[in-house]
């Protein structure tokens, strides 16, 4: 299947790694991964803070550099950005008035998958060949979650790892306290809710956090880092591209 | 006051007739930008206890640092929250009965007028007396009249949410009456000189220890052995309260619904401290807000079944109260009705905005919020607070008068899920900081922010901007003291840095990557000779150059973990 990536803004420029971990398991499993080069950023921050209007200009941009990719799919390694993709284009432009904009960023969003969407109901596989020896714990981010409703997915496909130890997270369904400008416009509320999601994080004991957000792993390996608690963050993409031959 | 008041009703007819009397999204009025709609206000603005006296992350601040009440917040909200979990889980039909329960406030509120003035004719065709307030001051003031007109001097009152929104208890206390909440928990606020934190447990920020000691102090009489045992508790309230309840004339009630085609008012409770405020008086004035009319009981039975559930983790409430304007010979003679604004017309005129009115109070979206559970109720200035309170008390008094409440959410969700109504919290949060924003580029009020947001939206609206400002990010590597960790950013992002490292930003964008390895041999796309149905056969993944960008990806990538 020819699959467009859309990398997303925050991979592209600070996670790379998770971008080319997407493209060596899709390609792996037998397809052909585009990326269409217009691509920047979804607008979900500037909708979220507030910055509806600006955020037109990158909605316009993003839907005409997928609606023409000539493929089937487009997949995103982010729950939070196929989210705005799905639930916030549309509306952005309904609000500017542009419902032609709307209607073909509607049908951009139909064919926008979370990677583990993909993976599961696009692609129809749960092992991927992946091969993992490391203790992990699942951390469901809540825009996956909720906002897009991925359930099991994620833990479906790391429970067909090879060498990997699932470990179950305690109050695993709630926020971490990242939230975009939330961490920066309430830190301190954001910090109490990141001392939670570490403390549980710990007690499982593993040495890998695992999510589907790299924002979210951003926000919680920040602070694993700064209290040298000995535990890091990993994309699930990372995982998934991982085999016994070569750690991504 | 009474009946004849109608015309000069709060502009409902009015502000829906402008909104279209669908009540849908998208009508008329749906697409004049973020805050477009409400630009005018020709309804009256909310008044009383709505907003604080300063932003919530000041407050929030404070609360954090109180470990007492971040332990108590997380008992009571845990407890809460795990016998909600139980008893919805009981329902095959609990989805049905959310969507039901969305439906019928959507259309109740499309034909608002119409409804209360069905119920105000209902009311008065049963003897009893409707009033309309638009504001906070207004209802307060005919609140004190139609006590003063009694000559009694004492009130009892039961739990309401419309009293505390309008600061009944100090009006009518300024006007020398005497108050008495019977409520055990607005009865532990109301002596502990506190205000409330939650919308159902009033004292939820409070534990037994802290409510013995209120007890002791402030309760004549009470045997200084007293131990902090709810029910030695639960017995020196009620010893406390009975003389009360015995020598009470007046009593002020709020409403949980009103339903429309019979004038009848409901009251849920779980103690029975209400079902005697609103028997025993001889005058019984209820103060509701104009969004909890139901024009049906068959609409009632919908949130009857919703609210227990939801608010306190139980099947069924134990009392539930209704009346209907005076019943001769049971119950109160003098029967009164204030149907209160406080900036709910203002609201209705938004039309995504207008879902927070769907609410019913039972409290599920605060005990599920990881902010609420952290901070407390107080933080957020309002009687309203939690996720409701985030998207209500700014929209009650303008959002200018409650800028910080709509970015006191990180937009989880968790609250939607619950949300008996399924008012979608998130989505109005969002709303409501772009109206939050309009305001202040209309007044023009400079913003470090904004100008950020603006020139961020210009980059990344183009993709050579944007690869451009990528590559410069990477001079940001410079910023790092310890491999792959920046300590320390400059304001703002020293907010980041305060608790939480940040990453350094890689050497190479994945664009940077994806340009060198791929784009240079065949464009955009790259085929995958592998891939079963690859009609051109192209060279494997292990042709030479795939072979040296992937030896130099490994050296990257062990270079920067090592
Ligand atoms: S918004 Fe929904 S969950 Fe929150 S108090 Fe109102 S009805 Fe309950």
């Amino acid at each position: 299947m020819r699959i467009a990536l859309f990398v997303t803004c925050l991979v592209d420029t600070l996670f790379p790694q998770v971008g080319r971990a997407t493209v060596t398991l899709l390609e792996r499993l037998g397809h052909e991964v585009t990326f269409p080069a217009r691509q920047t950023c979804c607008g979900q921050m500037h909708v979220n803070t507030g910055y509806q209007r600006e955020a037109l200009a990158l909605v316009r941009n993003h839907v005409a550099a997928f609606e023409d990719a000539g493929v089937d799919v487009i997949v995103a390694p982010s729950g939070s950005c196929v989210g705005s993709v799905r639930h916030q284009q549309a509306m952005v432009a309904r609000a500017a008035g542009d419902e032609r904009l709307a209607l073909r960023a509607e049908a951009v969003a139909a064919r926008t998958h979370e990677l583990s969407e993909l993976l599961v109901d696009v692609l129809g596989v749960e092992d991927v060949g992946a091969y993992y020896p490391h203790r992990v714990t699942y951390h469901p981010t809540c825009h996956s979650l909720r906002m897009l409703g991925v359930g099991d997915r994620p833990e479906r496909l790391l429970r067909r790892v090879g060498g990997i130890t699932l470990l179950e997270l305690p109050n695993a369904a709630e926020c971490c306290g990242f939230g975009g400008t939330f961490a920066l416009k309430n830190t301190e509320t954001s910090t109490a809710m990141l001392a939670d999601k570490m403390r549980d994080v710990l007690t499982t004991g593993a040495e890998v956090a695992t999510a589907g957000d790299s924002s979210c792993l951003m926000h919680i390996g920040g602070g694993l880092s700064r209290l040298r608690a000995g535990t890091r963050t990993v994309h699930l993409a990372e995982i998934l591209a991982s085999t016994e031959g070569a750690s991504v | 006051m009474a009946a004849g008041s109608r015309a000069t009703f709060l502009g409902v007819p009015r502000i829906l007739g402008l909104a279209g009397r669908d009540g849908g999204r998208g009508g008329a009025d749906g697409g004049g930008g973020p805050g477009g709609a409400r630009a005018g206000r020709p309804a009256p603005a909310g008044s009383g206890f709505l907003s604080g006296d300063r932003p919530f992350p000041d407050a929030a601040r404070e609360a954090l640092g109180d470990t007492q009440l971040r332990r108590n917040l997380a008992h009571a909200t845990g407890t809460i929250r795990a016998k909600r979990a139980r008893v919805v889980a009981e329902l095959d039909d609990w989805e049905e009965l959310r969507t039901a329960g969305e439906a019928v406030k959507r259309a109740t509120l499309a034909r608002l007028d119409e409804h209360l003035v069905r119920l105000e004719e209902e009311v008065t065709a049963r003897g009893g007396q409707v009033h309309w307030a638009r504001d906070a001051a207004e209802a307060n003031s005919i609140v004190t009249e139609l006590v003063r007109a009694t000559g009694q001097r004492e009130v009892v009152k039961v739990k309401s949410m419309a009293t505390q929104e309008i600061g009944l208890n100090e009006a009518l206390a300024a006007a020398g009456l005497t108050v008495h909440e019977t409520d055990l928990a607005e009865l532990i606020v109301q002596l502990g000189h506190d205000r409330p934190s939650h919308i159902v447990a009033p004292a939820l920020h409070r534990n037994r220890g802290e409510i013995r000691e209120i007890f002791l102090r402030e309760i004549p009489g009470v045997d200084p052995r007293l131990r902090a045992e709810p029910r030695d508790l639960a017995d020196t309230a009620r010893a406390h309260l009975r003389q009360t309840f015995l020598r009470a004339k007046v009593a002020v009630s709020g409403a949980n619904a009103a339903v429309a085609e019979t004038g009848t008012l409901c009251v849920v409770e779980s103690e029975g401290n209400g079902r005697m405020c609103l028997t025993l008086p001889e005058t019984l004035i209820t103060v509701m807000g104009i969004e909890k009319v139901v024009p049906t009981w068959r609409d009632l039975e919908i949130y009857l079944q919703l609210l227990p559930r939801s608010a306190t983790g139980e099947r069924m409430n134990p009392y539930t109260s209704t009346w209907a304007g005076v019943t001769p010979g049971d119950g109160p003679r003098n029967v009164h009705l204030v149907l209160l604004d406080n900036g709910r017309t203002a609201t209705l005129a938004d039309p995504v905005g207008r879902d927070a009115l769907h609410c019913i109070k039972c409290g599920a979206c605060l005990n599920i919020c990881p902010v609420y559970q952290r901070v407390g109720g107080h933080a957020y200035g309002s009687v309203y607070p939690g996720p409701i309170g985030a998207i209500l008390s700014p929209q009650l008094t303008g959002v200018e008068r409650n800028a910080s409440l709509p970015y006191a959410s990180s937009l989880c969700g968790a609250c939607a899920e619950v949300c008996p109504v399924r008012i979608d919290i998130p989505s109005i949060l969002v709303r409501l900081r772009a109206e939050h924003v309009e305001e202040r580029s209309r007044a023009r009020v400079p913003s470090a922010e904004a100008l950020a947001m603006a020139a961020g939206a210009w980059v990344m609206s183009d993709a050579g901007r944007f690869a451009a400002a990528g590559r410069a990010g990477r001079l940001g590597r410079a910023l790092g003291r310890r491999r792959g960790r920046v300590s320390t950013l400059p304001p703002p992002l020293s907010a980041w840095t305060a608790s939480r490292d940040a990453p350094r930003p890689p050497e190479e964008t994945f664009r940077d990557w994806w340009s060198r390895t791929r784009a240079p041999r065949d464009g955009q796309a790259r085929h995958n000779p592998t891939a079963p149905d690859d009609p051109t056969g192209r060279e494997g993944p292990t042709a030479p150059d795939d072979r040296r960008a992937r030896r130099a990806r490994r050296a990257r990538h062990d270079q920067e973990t090592r």
